[in-house]
């Protein structure tokens, strides 16, 4: 009987092996992936069980954490006016996970990142407890306030960006949330969360528009068809006559008009006239007659039809279209299937203010660990060229046209040069919905240029011509450029 | 067989008792326990626990007075199994207890286990006491299977406990596994009828597709078991103790008969039955699929499959310290026993978690080596049997918490919380001890033969 009991020996011990070598597998190849499997209750233990790095803006944390005694969890994030901020934190929650700012750098405000390593193995043999690094803002903690309470009760957003770096200063979006009010796990948290989701609130509180969000731009958009212009060398002089007829039809079509917004002396208009009274049919046809090739190539220089702007956190794609003909022109002067989020008009604004070149937008300056020791500083990056510096000037005189003696007079700082644009975007079929009105501006100082703006407000019901963005987005550009400027002193 | 090899049969030359060595050993196995008991409380508290004394004590006494006893009454027993027994026990004993100090897994556990293990080591006493020779065994062939019978069925009149029927409830006393017992008793029925009927099975056959097909009449008995296991499955959803039991008939007959055709015929009647249940048996389709998508979310929640996986991969290779990992978000079914190993598994790594599984494959080679050592066909037959009960319950209870097959619900021996459990298999390890004692002693020296006079030289 001793072969057969060889045999199950044999069979026994493979029995062993398969466990060992399945323990191997689970605990050693899966291990990492199970260890920091977001359904793991123990990464958000983990999380929790040290109080969090913070957020921080002009020196000042805008975040905190308080202990709580819900359960598995120490530790509660905290914001300091978080309706304010939360475009810019995000939220990190007990209950329901993290995003934007608090999502992306986790590993160093948790302090598990493996460039907090040093630091870490510091704690460990002086006994401290694992703390968390923090997360250094470039944004400007007045502009940001000028920017929310500019927007106030309204639906909209505002960016704000340093054009010769491409920090953003403000980015703040209304209707908003205060991440406070979810973050730890109680029943009330889940309330709250729940009260603030799109099914449940029409506003879409939790939407950051200032990032996330794409409108139409409206006539905004007519700056970056004006470069085009000045660029493809349609036209040199922006003082000349532009030999555009009124009225005009739409390319391809039989005999659909391009309508003004009013009664406005867009005849042979000059490029700056066209601009200054915002001309429909002039940008219309200038979008015609480079077509829809070259359009495009210069909206995407400023940032169009790029799905990859992290800030880090990222923003949704603006999107320029490949079109027809008639829809080419439409999206000339910012209509049909042209879609901007407000940072990337922002973005239009800040090239043409930085003598045509365009920075790449951050909001992240420096990562520091606990003992201050910065592990990463961003350093300002240069992401395109779409304009010559002699055809940002001229777009520069143009914009400031506008503020001077043109639909954007709201906008204007005393001893201060102010270029903006005004925009009011048709919104819905037949332009029933109501309009979005926008500003796009820059503002200049013997010093340099500190500050572009994009501001859009949602649901200007009352006002549907084009001098609803210069009445109701322009004061906020304003105020924001005024924080800005204030601060520079 | 070389007579010169002392482990595997007898010699007329007196094998090394090793009980100095076993001694040793126990040392070890109860100090390990020991020193896990002190690095719990230190980790929970940041105390040495009150009860170490009380526990040290305790755990050292009952490995003494084992040891004392197989001294006398079992000295050439194999050397390992006592102290691989005591370490496994006494490490279940503190995961228990550590579980016991997470208050959402319930009431503490270890009192009570404490209990059953010293149940247990007075059952494995009174056997190594009381039963001289394993060969005893062998008349109760036919009683044992009436009572396995009697005990596999008796769950069907109790109620369910998280699905399965495998418990019967005596009032007063708690709750009893009567399967854990029923393993033994049935491979001591087996080794009993294989050992009468294994000529028969094995010679007395048809040739048929190259398989030796046995008569009606030897098939019979096998067949009827192989029904009985499909129906426990069926009537109490038990996955574990059916297959447990058809793997045990299976290797027992293989290595009764020394013929392969029986382990096919095995393979094929086991695997029919499992997609038949398998196909009607929801409870079973559950398993299988909880098996193949461990890591699915039901209802938004995380399973208690998923759990497990968790806590393995958060212990990595060194795991998290004793009493510092999060077993007790394992909640549900069974923390303390079916899924103890997750425990394990978490909180002192691959590394320790391998260590537990090499006490157990020890265990099982050091059962397999006694039945090689046996010299009677029963004692052979049983003591594979046994191993082979044990080291399939491993492998099943192990191989489903950490996902190698599906998940059933047995207890891990020793290890898991479960009063039948650690009786059952203290008394498995009384018996193998029993039968490898009878097999390592050596044997008596030949009685001088009265007509045998010494060789005269004669002188001239």
């Amino acid at each position: 009987m001793n072969k057969p009991l060889r045999r199950v020996a044999i069979f026994c011990g493979l029995l062993v092996l398969a466990l060992l070598v399945r323990v191997n597998w689970v605990q050693f190849v899966q291990g990492d992936e199970l260890k920091n499997d977001p359904h793991n209750r123990r990464v958000a233990i983990e999380r929790y069980s040290t109080p969090r790095g913070n957020i921080i803006v002009d020196g000042k944390a805008i975040t905190g954490s308080s202990t709580t005694d819900s359960g598995d969890f120490k530790y509660k994030r905290t914001y300091k006016n978080g309706k304010m901020w939360a475009p810019v934190t995000g939220y990190a929650s007990q209950a329901f996970d993290a995003n934007q700012l608090e999502k992306l750098n986790d590993g160093i405000l948790t302090g598990t990142d493996d460039r907090l390593f040093f630091s870490r193995t510091v704690d460990m043999f002086t006994g401290s407890k694992q703390k968390g690094g923090n997360v250094v803002t470039t944004l400007d903690a007045k502009a940001q306030k000028a920017a929310f309470d500019g927007l106030g009760k309204q639906k909209g957003a505002v960016a704000a960006i340093n054009p010769e770096t491409g920090a953003i200063l403000a980015l703040a979006s209304t209707p908003s949330y205060d991440p406070s009010t979810f973050a730890g796990m109680s029943n009330k948290d889940a309330e709250a969360y729940n009260a603030l989701q799109k099914k449940n609130n029409p506003d879409e509180p939790m939407l950051n528009r200032a990032l996330r969000q794409t409108y139409p731009p409206g006539s905004t958009f007519k700056v970056v068809t004006a470069a085009a212009a000045l660029e493809n060398g349609l036209y040199n002089d922006v003082d000349s006559s532009t030999r555009s007829p009124l009225p005009y039809t739409l390319p391809d079509t039989s005999g659909i008009e391009l309508k003004n917004e009013g009664n406005i002396p867009c005849k042979n208009a000059t490029l700056r006239e066209a601009l200054r009274v915002s001309c429909n049919t002039v940008f219309g046809k200038i979008s015609a007659d480079l077509g829809n090739k070259k359009m495009k190539a210069e909206a995407e220089k400023f940032g169009f039809n790029d799905p990859g702007i992290n800030t880090p956190v990222r923003a949704s794609e603006s999107i320029f279209p490949e079109d027809n003909r008639p829809q080419n022109a439409m999206a000339g002067i910012g209509q049909a299937s042209n879609r901007a989020t407000p940072l990337q008009m922002a973005m239009v604004a800040s090239a043409v203010a930085n003598h045509g070149k365009l920075m790449k937008p951050y909001m992240v300056d420096r990562l520091v660990a606990t003992n201050l020791n910065v592990v990463q500083q961003h350093t300002p990056q240069e992401m395109s060229q779409p304009l010559s510096p002699e055809n940002a000037q001229k777009i520069q005189s143009m914009m400031e046209t506008v503020v001077k003696s043109g639909t954007g007079t709201n906008a204007q700082i005393p001893n201060v040069t102010v270029g903006g644009k005004t925009g009011t975007a048709q919104h819905g079929e037949n332009n029933k919905d109501n309009p979005y009105a926008w500003f796009i501006s820059y503002a200049k100082t013997d010093k340099g240029t500190p500050v572009a703006v994009a501001v859009v407000i949602e649901g200007s019901d009352t006002l549907r011509d084009d001098i609803a963005g210069g009445k109701l987005a322009a004061p906020v550009a304003k105020h924001v450029m005024q924080a800005v400027l204030e601060g520079e002193k | 067989m070389s007579s010169t090899t002392n482990t595997t049969t007898i010699g007329t030359i007196g094998a090394p008792s090793r009980r100095n060595t076993e001694l040793a050993m126990l040392i070890f196995a109860v100090l390990i326990p020991v020193f896990a008991y002190v690095n719990v409380g230190l980790a929970k508290d940041g105390s040495v626990p009150a009860g170490v004394l009380g526990y040290s004590l305790g755990l050292g006494l009952l490995a003494g007075v084992a040891h004392l006893v197989v001294r006398k009454w079992a000295p050439y027993a194999d050397p390992l199994m006592l102290p691989i027994g005591t370490l496994l026990n006494g490490l279940g004993l503190i995961f228990i207890w550590r579980l016991d100090q997470e208050p959402s897994l319930g009431k503490a556990m270890a009192p009570n286990q404490l209990m059953w293990s010293t149940f247990g080591v007075a059952l494995f006493l009174g056997i190594l006491i009381f039963l001289k020779d394993h060969r005893v065994l062998q008349r109760y062939t036919y009683i044992s299977m009436v009572v396995a019978l009697v005990l596999l069925v008796a769950p069907v009149f109790f109620p369910g406990v998280n699905g399965a029927k495998i418990w019967i409830t005596i009032p007063g006393l708690g709750s009893l596994q009567p399967g854990e017992f029923a393993k033994i008793i049935i491979a001591i029925f087996f080794a009993g009828y294989l050992m009468v009927k294994r000529d028969a099975l094995a010679l007395a056959s048809r040739r048929f597709m190259g398989l030796y097909l046995p008569r009606g009449r030897d098939l019979g008995p096998i067949l009827v078991i192989w029904a009985l296991s499909l129906m426990i499955l069926v009537f109490e959803t038990d996955l574990g103790t059916s297959l447990l039991f058809f793997g045990l008939f299976v290797v027992m007959l293989y290595v009764a008969t020394e013929r392969t055709s029986w382990i096919v015929f095995g393979l094929l009647l086991s695997a029919g039955g499992a997609v038949a249940v398998a196909t009607f048996e929801s409870h079973v389709q559950t398993r299988v699929h909880n098996w193949l998508n461990p890591l699915e979310l039901v209802n938004g929640g995380v399973t208690e499959t998923a759990q497990a996986m968790y806590s393995f991969g958060s212990g990595g290779i060194l795991g998290s310290g004793l009493g510092q990992g999060y077993s007790r978000l394992i909640l549900g079914i069974a923390p303390k026993s079916d899924y103890i190993l997750a425990t394990v598994g978490e909180e002192i790594g691959l590394a320790g978690l391998m260590a537990i599984l090499m006490l157990y494959g020890l265990l099982i080679e050091r059962g397999i080596r006694t039945a090689l050592a046996a010299r009677d066909p029963f004692g052979k037959l049983l003591a594979i049997g046994l191993s082979g009960a044990f080291a399939l319950q491993v492998f099943v209870v192990a191989g489903g918490v950490t996902g190698l097959i599906p998940l059933t619900g047995m207890t891990m021996p020793f290890l898991a919380q479960g009063g039948s459990s650690v009786i059952a298999n203290w008394a498995l390890i009384a018996i193998l001890l029993r039968i490898s004692d009878t097999a390592r002693r050596p044997a008596p020296a030949p009685a001088p033969s009265t007509d045998a006079e010494m060789t005269q030289v004669v002188r001239p």
